[in-house]
C-alpha cells in the first residue's frame, strides 16, 4: 500500500492539517497549546522596600522566593523590611532561623509586629529522639536498656530541624510568610539540600496565600523558585551621631558617580569618612561617636518566571539606614 | 409534670466497660475483696451465660475460659457516675443525684426544646450511650416510678401520666428494694411478702392500706403507695461541680508510652464527650500519673494540690504531673493526644505508671466569627500541634514569640509561648488594599533599616588597636574570621545595671573588613569590665 507523503502539502496549505486532524476521532480532543488557559499570576504582596517592589512587583503568594547573598549584602535588611510590611497586613508570620542570628532589638526598631511572629531557633545541641524508631520507655527498669537503644542516635544538624520545621510550618497552613533564614550556612551545605525538599515545600504553598522566602548565600533551590534575587551592598562610611536627633539628617548617600568611580587610594565601595566635620563638633550637640551610616544596597532579578526573560538585567539599588537601638 | 430517671443497670460492671469497651463481647467478672478472698460482685450477660454468679470466689471463676477478671474500681465508677450527671445536665437542668447508678431528671417544659417525650427518652438514652453506659431511661408522672419503671423496664419506657399504677403492676418486688437490698429493714419485709405470695407490685398495691399499715407499719404503707406509682415528693436537686477528671488503675503497671497512649485516648474521648454534653471546652489538661516505685519526679505544682490550690493527688514523690495548657479553648480528643504524646516524649515519666489521672478544666468554647477579607492565620487547633511538633525538634525553649525586656542590655528579650490573637474585624486585606491604593503613604511610613545578624554567643576576637582604633580583628566560627579593617567607627559607649551584680559596659564599634574578595561589616564590642573583645555580629 502506497502512502501519500504529507510533509510537501503541509508546507503548501498548512490549514489543511487542521482539517485532517479533525477528521480523525481520536484526535478530536488535540487543540493547539497556544490556547490551553494560562497558569494564573499569583497575588503580589509588599516587600516592604518600594524599590523591590517596583522592580518585581513584590512577593508572590504560594511561591517560593530566594534571596541570595554573601554577607553583609543587605539580606536581612529585606528580611526585616518584609516581616514589617508582612505583620502590618496583620498575617501571621514564621522565622527558622538556623543559626539564631535574629536581632530582636533592630527588628522592633524596623516594626516587626512580635505579636504575629513565630520566631523558630534552630539548635545543633539537642539530641532529637525521632529520629529513633524504637518507642522510649517510661520505666527505671527499662531505661538501661533504652539508654542502649538510644546510643547510636546521630544528633540533628540546625539545617536539617529547619527543613523538618519549615516543612510542619508549611503542612501547617494559614502563615502569610514563612522565611527560612539559610543566610549563615556555607554553601557547601545548603547545595546538598535534595530539590525534592524544595519541591515538595513549592507544591505545598502553591495556590495558598502563603510566601516562603529563603534567604541563601548562592541559589540553591533551582527551579523551584519562583523569584530568585541577588543581593550585594556597598557601604556609605561613617557619620557622626547626636541624641536627641534624628540620624536621617546626617545621611548622604553615595552618588552613582560616586559608586561607580571610587576615589583613587580608597577601597571600591567605601567612602572614607576619618573625622567628624567640625561644623558639626563646634554646635557642640554631638557627641564624639561615629558609626555606619548604612549600606547602598544593589539588587538584581536573577529569575522570576512571572514574566518573560527580560531582555537585560533587572536590578535596582536602595539605601539602608543604621539605627542604634541599644 | 413529667420525670425521666436514668438508670445503669450493673453499675460496677458498664463502668469497667466504659474504660475498657471491647470487653463488651467478652465475659467479665468484677471481684471485690482483698486478695486471696476475692469474690465475683458483679458480672455481664456473657459471664452469667457461662454460669459466674455474684458471690463466687475468684478460685472457683478462674477455671471459666473466656472470661475475663477486674477487680472493682471505685475510681471508674465515680467517673461513670460524673458523666452520667453530665448527661443528664446537658438536657434539664433540674437533675437529682439519686444514686451512683440512678439519676433523675425534671422534664416539665423540655418538650418545646427537645421534642415529644418518646424523642427526648431516646435521646437521654443515645446521649449515655455516647459517654459509655448503657443505660434505661424511662418517663412517668412522678420521679418515684420513672425510677421503678427505668429499674423495671429495659430499654425506653415512656408511661403516660395517670397509667403508673398499671404499668408497673407487672414489675417484680424486687425493683422496690433495688438499692437498700442490704438493708436490715427492707430485707424482712422483702421476706414477709413472700410469704403472703406477693410477687408483683400490682399484688403489693391492691392490698388494703390499713392492713399493711398493721403489719408492716408506716416503711408497708410507703412501699405500696410506691408500687401504685402515686407518690408525690419533690425533687431533690443537684447541682454537680463542673468538675471533669476521669481516672483508671491498671492492672499492670505500664513500662511504654505506647499503650499509656492508648488508655489516654479513651480517657480524653470520654472527657470530651462529657465536656460536649455540658456545651463546653477546656483551655487545660492536667495529667497526673502514679508510679510505681515512688521515684521523686520533678513537680510543677505544691504537693498535693494544682497550680489553682485545688485538691489533687497526694504524695507528690509517687506521683507524676504534666500540664498542657492551651491558648484557645479546644474539643479535640486527637488534638489532645498528640499534644499529650509529644510532652510526654520530651517529659517520660521515668518509673512504670500505676494509675493514671486525667483532668480537663471547662471553659466556654470558642466562639470566633472569620471575615471574608481577614489575613491568613492558622487554625488554632493545627497550630498547637504544630508548635508542639516543632518543639520536640528544636526544644520548648527556642520556638515562641518574642517579647522585649525594659533593658538597653544586649540580648534584651525573652521568649514567650506563640499565642496568634484575633486581628481585628476588616482590617487585614482592607489595610493590604489601602496600602496597595496609596503607595506613598507606605513609602513614607518608615526607612530601611539595616539589620544585624548576632553571633550567640559573641565570638571572642584578637584585635590590633594603633592610636587606640581598631585596625586588625581576628576570630573564630567554624572557619577563620577577620581581615583588616579597612574602616571603624566608633565607639559608642554604654552601661548599665552597674547597681547589680550582673553590669554591664561596653563599646561598639563598626568596622569594615577585607576578607578575600569581599568586605563584611562587623559589630565589634569591647567589654570594658572584662576587658574582651568579642565579634558581636553582622551588618546585612
Amino acid at each position: 500500500m502506497s502512502v501519500r507523503p504529507i510533509a510537501p502539502v503541509i508546507q503548501k496549505n498548512p490549514a489543511l492539517v487542521s482539517e485532517r486532524l479533525a477528521a480523525i476521532s481520536n484526535l478530536a480532543e488535540v487543540r493547539p497549546a497556544s490556547r490551553f488557559a494560562l497558569r494564573p499570576a499569583p497575588e503580589m504582596v509588599s516587600s516592604g522596600i518600594r524599590e523591590i517592589d517596583a522592580l518585581t512587583g513584590g512577593l508572590p503568594r504560594g511561591c517560593l522566593t530566594e534571596v541570595c547573598g554573601s554577607a553583609s549584602s543587605g539580606r536581612t535588611s529585606l528580611l526585616f523590611a518584609s516581616l514589617a510590611a508582612a505583620t502590618k497586613r496583620q498575617e501571621a508570620c514564621a522565622l527558622v532561623d538556623v543559626s539564631d542570628v535574629f536581632d530582636p532589638v533592630l527588628a522592633a526598631t524596623a516594626e516587626v509586629g512580635f505579636e504575629k511572629l513565630l520566631w523558630i531557633r534552630c539548635d545543633a545541641q539537642i539530641e532529637n529522639s525521632q529520629l529513633s524508631s524504637t518507642t522510649p520507655r517510661v520505666g527505671r527498669e527499662k531505661k538501661s536498656e533504652a539508654g542502649k537503644n538510644f546510643s547510636h542516635r546521630r544528633r540533628e544538624t540546625p539545617l536539617g530541624q529547619a527543613l523538618r520545621v519549615t516543612d510542619l510550618l508549611l503542612q501547617s497552613g494559614g502563615f502569610g510568610l514563612v522565611i527560612l533564614d539559610l543566610g549563615d550556612v556555607p554553601f557547601t551545605m545548603t547545595r546538598r539540600i535534595p530539590l525534592t525538599s524544595w519541591f515538595r515545600f513549592q507544591r505545598t504553598i502553591e495556590h495558598t496565600p502563603t510566601v516562603l522566602f529563603a534567604i541563601t548565600q548562592e541559589p540553591c533551590a533551582q527551579t523551584c523558585v519562583s523569584l530568585l534575587l541577588k543581593m550585594q551592598a556597598q557601604f556609605l562610611g561613617v557619620r557622626p551621631r547626636a541624641w536627641g536627633k534624628k540620624p536621617s539628617a546626617f545621611c548622604a548617600p553615595l552618588s552613582a558617580k560616586d559608586r561607580n568611580a571610587p576615589p583613587s587610594g580608597e577601597r571600591p565601595g567605601l567612602r572614607y569618612v576619618p573625622e567628624v566635620p567640625k561644623k558639626f563638633q563646634a554646635s557642640g550637640g554631638f557627641s564624639h561617636t561615629e558609626l555606619l551610616e548604612g549600606l547602598h544596597i544593589q539588587t538584581e532579578v536573577l529569575r522570576s518566571r512571572l514574566e518573560r526573560k527580560p531582555a537585560r538585567s533587572l536590578t535596582t539599588a536602595f539605601t539602608s539606614q543604621s539605627v542604634r537601638a541599644g | 409534670m413529667p420525670f425521666a430517671c436514668i438508670f445503669v443497670p450493673n453499675f460496677p460492671v458498664e463502668a469497667l466497660l466504659r474504660a475498657e469497651p471491647e470487653l463488651r463481647a467478652q465475659g467479665l467478672a468484677v471481684l471485690e475483696g482483698k486478695a486471696p478472698l476475692q469474690k465475683v460482685f458483679a458480672v455481664n450477660k456473657n459471664a452469667r451465660r457461662a454460669g459466674v454468679v455474684c458471690g463466687m470466689t475468684k478460685l472457683q471463676v478462674e477455671a471459666c475460659v473466656d472470661l475475663v477478671l477486674r477487680a472493682r474500681s471505685p475510681l471508674l465508677e465515680t467517673a461513670a457516675h460524673a458523666a452520667l450527671l453530665d448527661c443528664a445536665q446537658s438536657f434539664s437542668p433540674q437533675v437529682e443525684d439519686t444514686a451512683l447508678d440512678t439519676i433523675i431528671l425534671d422534664l416539665a417544659g423540655l418538650e418545646m426544646l427537645f421534642g415529644p417525650l418518646p424523642k427526648l427518652t431516646e435521646d437521654l438514652a443515645r446521649c449515655a450511650s455516647g459517654l459509655g453506659l448503657e443505660a434505661q431511661v424511662a418517663v412517668a408522672g412522678n420521679p418515684d416510678a420513672a425510677v421503678l419503671a427505668a429499674r423495671g423496664f429495659s430499654g425506653v419506657t415512656v408511661i403516660p401520666e395517670g397509667k403508673e399504677a398499671g404499668q408497673l403492676s407487672g414489675l417484680p418486688l424486687e425493683v422496690l428494694f433495688f438499692e437498700k437490698f442490704e438493708d436490715q429493714e427492707s430485707e424482712p419485709i422483702l421476706d414477709t411478702l413472700h410469704r403472703w405470695g406477693v410477687r408483683r407490685l400490682g399484688e403489693l398495691a391492691r392490698l388494703p392500706e390499713i392492713a399493711i399499715s398493721e403489719r408492716l407499719g408506716q416503711r408497708g404503707v410507703h412501699l405500696q403507695k410506691l408500687a401504685g406509682g402515686a407518690t408525690s415528693r419533690t425533687l431533690v436537686s443537684f447541682e454537680p461541680p463542673l468538675v471533669f477528671e476521669e481516672a483508671v488503675e491498671l492492672e499492670y503497671p505500664l513500662v511504654l508510652l505506647e499503650p499509656l497512649a492508648c488508655w489516654l485516648s479513651r480517657m480524653l474521648e470520654q472527657l470530651c464527650a462529657r465536656l460536649h454534653a455540658r456545651a463546653l471546652a477546656t483551655q487545660e489538661l492536667r495529667l497526673a500519673l502514679e508510679l510505681q516505685n515512688g521515684h521523686p519526679v520533678e513537680d510543677e505544682f505544691p504537693l498535693g494540690q494544682d497550680q489553682r490550690g485545688r485538691p489533687f493527688p497526694q504524695d507528690a514523690k509517687r506521683w507524676f504531673h504534666r500540664t498542657l495548657r492551651l491558648p484557645v479553648p479546644l474539643l479535640d480528643s486527637q488534638a489532645f493526644l498528640k499534644l499529650l504524646q509529644l510532652d510526654l516524649k520530651a517529659h517520660p515519666p521515668g518509673a512504670p505508671i500505676h494509675k493514671i489521672h486525667l483532668a480537663a478544666e471547662p471553659t466556654r468554647p470558642r466562639a470566633a466569627q472569620n471575615g471574608l477579607f481577614l489575613p491568613p492565620s492558622p487554625e488554632p487547633e493545627k497550630l498547637e500541634l504544630t508548635l508542639a511538633k516543632i518543639a520536640g525538634i528544636v526544644g520548648g525553649d527556642r520556638v515562641g514569640s518574642l517579647a522585649l525586656l525594659d533593658t538597653h542590655r544586649p540580648e534584651g528579650f525573652r521568649m514567650q509561648p506563640f499565642v496568634l490573637r484575633e486581628s481585628p474585624s476588616g482590617s487585614g486585606r482592607n489595610q493590604e488594599n489601602s496600602q496597595n491604593s496609596s503607595p506613598e503613604r507606605e513609602r513614607g511610613s518608615t526607612e530601611l533599616v539595616t539589620a544585624l545578624r548576632l553571633f550567640r554567643p559573641p565570638l571572642a576576637a584578637n584585635v590590633t588597636l594603633l592610636e587606640g582604633k581598631p585596625t586588625y580583628v581576628a576570630s573564630w566560627q567554624g572557619e577563620e574570621l577577620g581581615g583588616e579593617i579597612l574602616w571603624a567607627a566608633g565607639p559608642w559607649r554604654s552601661s548599665g545595671d552597674w547597681w547589680e551584680k550582673e553590669g554591664w559596659a561596653r563599646d561598639e564599634w563598626d568596622i569594615a573588613v577585607q576578607e578575600g574578595t569581599q568586605i563584611v561589616c562587623y559589630r565589634l564590642v569591647r567589654d570594658l569590665l572584662r576587658g574582651q573583645w568579642l565579634l558581636e555580629g553582622t551588618y546585612d
